[in-house]
């Protein structure tokens, strides 16, 4: 193409110095505190005294346990993803195409679970499901129905914001093309739009797939020996039984798993953007009539039966004293905590802790994450460049699909005076909000990346013509869009980094009690009233959670080129 | 491993994590690690790890008073967690001292060199008793210093069994009577320590050959495996407050003690002393540590007397020092078992076969 030689000839030294500076930070942050530590503990597991020791891997993937671990793992996250598609496409449909009064509210709250810690989540579904609980007639309790459901709870969210977002800018003319010519609503639907989701589909349903093979939390408690994951297993086998060959395999599965869903999701949405047409604007939507009544019936079962009971389940219980009474004594003694129970400090001082370090986290990760985003949205003309840039896509993902237990005991072996800074970064503070920044990273590139994709070409080639050189395009064309949704991003990232419990609860932690931590910890002590102090503790992670991603639903800007239809999640 | 520092100043303790993340990062990270007390600029830093339910800020508080250091507490997770992080660190340990281990794992510390052989100063007689392979009679040094001990035991809900006209089960052999199917919740021993502490008197009650055809009568007489302690004790215990319908769970001899009414004239519970496993936690001082005259200093105050007194309140334990008063609830309601009534096995033992039973047990029973 005649744009780019005309613009890489006047591409000047600092342009190129300015680019390899933006991949180079992201990705020495990533090599050092995730590839390194994990690829280190791997090592550890596959040398014995310091020589190369790959028996494991045939005596490993030799027993029966490992397949059954294998199996329910791609089973879970396969069940999970086809539910939360499922179920996903009728919210997207009426939280992204309809237009109704409340509608931002809801966007907010939908997006509450998916930021909720894992703990919580699990700890709500046990009591909705579990012996006394109110669904216990059910018999559901230690099924695989009970863990998927769990596992599809936070997930509607994410089909819900791929999707809505792709289908809102979707161009309706075709499927009316289609109604004129006579077709009916449901064949239109299912010849003319339904193939153009496809793409979009896939994507998250590849997305939800990664975050339930690697769930840890939940499958931790609902299911028990019997449906552990390979995530799971890696826990067992590294905390319990210091089997750390064993658990280097399962870290191999673990990466083939990863690479084969992250490969599959790029090549289905590679074939999508180039497929169908988008608009520029959202139209104004409809408003509900009764031909949306299935898509509203099934999206408000979603959001009552699945969503809206666990959750009035555990503020419920959390109001409850030992006695079955009515009670704030679970709040109070988060205010005031009795010494028997294992909180450091009064809660408030928790939660100032996790405000902190989760706002480093934070920002940590939209800095690093906007750089990474400007760089993925280049299209360079080279195809070694494109892999590369396709390799470090994926290295920025693999955070999703990698154990936290790998992460924190890679960090304990590698963080002893890194890099010869002569200081010991395994017991510092700092650890925590560059571990929760690793998680949140994944989710702020997803977020800015489609608004940096969707700056149509002509813009920046126009801008060119016209003279201005690549800094300048840059800085007057990506940017501001860019800064548009980076309070979405940051919000997003903020609470991510707020209810992160795997990655940080195996960090070794110099008295910093973060409050999915303290939750934790309340949960599994022998204090009278610790659990339900847990509980409380629990509804008020969750109240925190859902208040700032309110907040960063509203600080999302309204734009010409899409700052609010472009700036969902992934 | 890391140089002892005797000044270290809150400033550079602040700045020098974050100029190390500069330095790899290129970027500027303010405002945490702004926990560092202040005043504390002369005196000699010395580190202690522990397992996750300790007071950390309190004792740190009182053993900096105590021992004239500045005592920093850090958690590495519970038991095992902690265990395999301490090995995987030996050599270049993450703190100069440590406490948490239990008797299921403390073999795992002496046989991979990750601890210093020290007998405290001021150590009670009446801990002697806890020592591993009763070491220390003759004043030798200890492989590890016990601190507090406790017992795992059955738990039963008698006013259960009473109102359903149900003698109240007294035996390991009882537990797998027809007469009390489906009442009882078990721990999950690859999951949770205290599990774990009753597979251990499992094995020594019915031995190496036996004890997992016993797990196997249980389960086919409907008990119920849990995962975590919490989720048995209070998920699924009649007495546990959250609704649950099984009358049997396993627990801690101490539990009965938090199950008494208001005026401390009964209590709902009661631990079956011939089911109990006992359950030993020791401290140490960490090979390669730092600050060596620090975390003799912290292991000498984890045995003083002012210390094993805040033991009961603070972690559902029995101190070592027989002198220390136990609360009252303690005294009334939940006794220890006695001495050779616990089903026990060597930490040396345990290490050896702890991998093998979990092994057996998931082959047998699916666990």
């Amino acid at each position: 193409m005649a744009r780019r030689s005309r613009t890489a000839a006047r591409t000047s030294a600092w342009a190129v110095a300015g680019w390899t500076l933006a991949t180079a930070l992201p990705l020495a942050f990533l090599i050092v505190f995730f590839l390194w530590p994990v690829l280190s503990l791997v090592a550890t597991g596959f040398t014995d005294d310091g020589r190369l020791d790959l028996g494991a891997v045939p005596e490993v993937f030799g027993a029966a346990r490992t397949w059954r671990v294998i199996g329910q793992t791609l089973l879970q996250a396969g069940l999970a993803a086809a539910l939360a598609v499922v179920l996903g496409v009728p919210a997207a449909y009426v939280l992204y195409k309809l237009d109704f009064p409340g509608r931002t509210l809801l966007h907010g709250l939908m997006t509450v679970p998916f930021v909720l810690p894992t703990v919580v989540v699990g700890v709500a579904f046990s009591a909705l499901f579990g012996p006394a609980g109110p669904l216990e007639w059910l018999g559901l309790d230690r099924t695989l129905t009970v863990l998927v459901l769990a596992l599809v709870f936070p997930n509607v969210a994410v089909v819900a914001r791929t999707v809505g977002s792709f289908w809102a800018r979707l161009d309706d003319s075709s499927a009316m093309a289609a109604r004129v010519m006579g077709a009916g609503r449901i064949r239109a639907w299912c010849t003319v739009t339904l193939p153009a989701l496809a793409p979009a589909l896939a994507s998250a349903a590849a997305l939800v797939f990664l975050f339930c093979s690697t769930s840890f939390g939940i499958v931790l408690i609902l299911g028990g020996r019997e449906f552990s994951n390979v995530e799971t297993e890696i826990y067992r086998l590294t905390v319990q039984f210091l089997d750390l060959r064993g658990a280097a395999v399962l870290s191999l599965a673990q990466f083939a798993i990863v690479a084969a869903t992250l490969v599959v999701s790029a090549r289905l949405r590679r074939a999508g953007e180039r497929a169908v047409e988008l608009r520029e604007d959202a139209p104004r939507e409809r408003r509900p009539g009764l031909a949306e009544l299935p898509a509203i019936f099934v999206f408000a079962c979603t959001a009552l039966l699945l969503h809206a009971v666990p959750l009035l389940t555990l503020v419920i219980r959390s109001l409850r004293g030992r006695d079955g009474d009515w009670t704030l004594a679970n709040y109070a003694a988060l205010v005031q905590p009795p010494a028997e129970l294992p909180l450091d400090a009064p809660v408030a001082q928790a939660v100032w802790l996790s405000i902190r370090i989760a706002a480093i986290a934070a920002l940590l990760a939209l800095v690093l994450g906007m750089l990474i985003a400007l760089v993925l949205s280049r299209k360079p003309a080279a195809p070694g460049l494109r892999r590369a840039q396709g390799l470090f896509d994926g290295l920025v993902m693999l955070p999703l699909g990698v154990s936290a237990v790998t992460l924190g005991f890679g960090l304990l072996i590698t963080m002893h005076r890194p890099l010869g800074i002569g200081f010991d970064l395994r017991t510092s503070t700092v650890l925590i909000p560059v571990a929760q920044a690793l998680v949140a990273l994944p989710l702020v590139v997803r977020i800015l990346l489609p608004v940096l994709r969707g700056i149509d070409e002509r813009i920046r080639f126009a801008a060119a013509t016209l003279g201005a050189a690549p800094m300048t395009v840059l800085g007057t064309i990506d940017l501001p869009l860019l800064g548009r949704s980076a309070g979405l991003a940051l919000g997003f990232s903020f609470a991510a980094s707020l209810g992160e419990f795997g990655a940080t609860s195996f960090l070794v932690r110099p008295g910093a009690q973060t409050l999915p931590v303290a939750v934790g910890e309340l949960i599994g002590h022998q204090a009278p009233g610790s659990y339900g102090a847990g509980l409380a503790a629990a509804v008020l992670l969750g109240t925190l959670t859902a208040a700032i991603m309110l907040i960063a639903e509203r600080l999302r800007v309204d734009g010409r080129w899409g700052g609010r239809r472009q700036g969902e999640l992934f | 491993m890391m140089p002892a520092r005797p000044t270290h100043t809150p400033a550079r303790r602040v700045a020098a994590p974050l100029i190390a993340l500069a330095a790899v990062c290129g970027l500027a990270l303010t405002g945490c690690a702004g926990s560092a007390p202040d005043g504390q600029a002369e005196t000699e830093k010395v580190t202690l790890v522990v397992h996750d339910s300790f007071p950390n800020d309190e004792v740190a508080a009182a053993a900096s008073a105590a021992t004239g250091y500045d005592v920093e507490v850090i958690s590495a997770g519970d038991g095992g967690e902690l265990t395999n992080k301490l090995v995987l660190t030996a050599g270049a340990p993450i703190a100069d001292a440590f406490f948490g281990v239990d008797n299921i794992f403390a073999s795992r510390l002496i046989e991979r060199d990750v601890v210093e052989p020290y007998r405290p100063a001021g150590f009670p007689d009446s801990g002697l008793a806890f020592t591993i392979d009763g070491e220390g009679a003759d004043g030798e040094p200890f492989s590890l210093t016990p601190v507090d001990h406790g017992a795992t035991c059955v738990n039963i809900d008698p006013a259960w069994f009473a109102e359903q006209g149900l003698a109240e089960p007294a035996t390991y052999e009882d537990l797998a009577k027809p007469e009390y199917a489906a009442l009882t919740a078990l721990l999950d021993p690859t999951a949770s320590s205290t599990g774990a502490s009753f597979l251990v008197g499992t094995v020594a009650q019915f031995g190496e050959d036996g004890f997992a055809d016993y797990w196997q009568r249980l389960t086919d007489n409907g008990a119920r495996i849990e995962q975590g302690w919490s989720d048995a004790y209070y998920g699924q215990f009649t007495q546990g407050g959250e609704g649950g319908t099984k009358p049997i769970v396993v627990s801690y001899a101490s539990s009965p003690a938090f199950t008494v009414d208001d005026e401390l004239t009964a209590s709902r519970t009661r631990a079956l002393l011939d089911t109990c496993t006992r359950q030993v936690e020791y401290a140490g001082v960490l090979q390669g540590a730092a600050n060596k005259a620090g975390a003799q200093a912290v292991v000498d105050y984890l045995v003083s007397h002012e210390f094993q007194q805040t033991i009961p309140d603070a972690m559902y334990m029995s101190p070592v020092d027989a002198s220390v008063e136990m609360p009252e609830a303690w005294a009334k309601f939940a006794p220890e078992p006695a001495e050779g009534q616990t089903h026990d096995l060597a930490p040396s033992v345990i290490e050896r076969g702890r991998e093998g039973w979990l092994q057996t047990l998931g082959d047998t029973i699916g666990l």
